[in-house]
């Protein structure tokens, strides 16, 4: 069973967690301004990368609030979480640095 | 046949004396059921579910009598009544039974002209209390959490699921827990416990 760190809660067995799509996703200040192709960007385009990903996730069974997560879509590993409304990190670097930190010792 | 069976237990640990005081008695291990895991439901209770920011949450601790926890899986109790963390700004408060319509309104009365959410859900809430040396082993039977004394110490508490069911998990002391859940789960939480209690009830 995967161990996810909640930022608020620590490390708990995944089956508490609900995913919640791709994070940093800001709604539009002024919808009606927008053209049709914009609006359907915003509603459903998706990054789907393979590879490192920026998501939402929510500790639904425990303290029941959204948090973002840096997950890698093939290893399934979190790299790092962080609460929302935090700026979007940069993905390359936080792999990076959490897989330096491990071959250090 | 008396011959091998000579030869197998002819060593001092399997002969005399020794083999009758190794003997358990064929009931002993109902009879030690009572100490191993004790499974009760709870009494009847006030409870109430508090949201609200920092302002609220210091009205709301001097209102309650408590100060409400700020720290993350933490609860705070005192004159029979608790506060229990449930999320960064989301309480359980906990008091004696029959008194919900009145501190509900002593409640909301203090918070007049604050932003907040109480909502009474004395009956929505059932608890069920597990003591014994085999409660967090009865507990982990359906729970992945872990229930070991350094990482969740007396007086933590979290929300967590149980089987399928959403609980909430308070450690009261070093062998005892309180459950809280829906009182619709109760007899699905009620039956797992059962048979956790077949596996650790004897001693």
């Amino acid at each position: 069973m995967l161990l996810i760190a909640c930022p608020y809660c620590g490390e708990r067995p995944e089956t508490e967690f609900r995913y919640a799509g791709e994070a940093h996703i800001a709604r539009p200040h002024d919808p009606s301004a927008l053209n049709d192709d914009e609006w359907v960007d915003f509603l459903y385009q998706r990054a789907n990368p393979k590879g490192l990903h920026v998501e939402r996730w929510r500790h639904i069974h425990g303290c029941a609030r959204f948090f973002n997560a840096v997950r890698d879509t093939v290893s399934d590993r979190i790299f790092k979480t962080y609460e929302a409304g935090e700026p979007r990190p940069d993905v390359n670097a936080v792999a990076a640095d959490v897989l330096a930190k491990e071959s250090e010792r | 046949m008396t011959e091998f069976l000579g030869t197998e237990l002819s060593g001092t640990e399997f002969s005399g004396a020794n083999l009758a005081n190794a003997r358990t008695g064929a009931l002993d291990r109902f009879a030690g059921a009572a100490s191993a895991l004790v499974v009760t439901p709870g009494d009847p209770a006030t409870r109430f579910i508090f949201r609200g920011g920092k302002a609220a949450q210091a009205a709301m601790g001097d209102a309650f009598g408590i100060a409400l926890p700020v720290q993350s899986c933490r609860a705070a109790t005192g004159q029979s009544r608790a506060a229990l963390w449930l999320g960064p700004d989301e309480w359980l408060l906990t008091g004696e039974d029959g008194q919900a319509e009145t501190l509900f309104a002593a409640l909301e009365s203090a918070l007049a002209g604050v932003p907040h959410s109480l909502v009474d859900i004395s009956h929505r809430n059932i608890s069920i209390l597990l003591s014994g040396p085999k409660a967090a082993a009865a507990l982990n039977t359906a729970c992945p959490l872990d229930l070991a004394l350094e990482s969740f110490p007396v007086g933590m508490c979290t929300r967590t699921v149980f089987g399928k069911a959403e609980v909430l998990i308070w450690r009261t002391g070093d062998t005892l827990f309180h459950l809280e859940t829906w009182r619709s789960f109760g007899p699905y939480i009620w039956g797992l416990l059962s048979l956790a209690q077949r596996e650790y009830g004897a001693l």
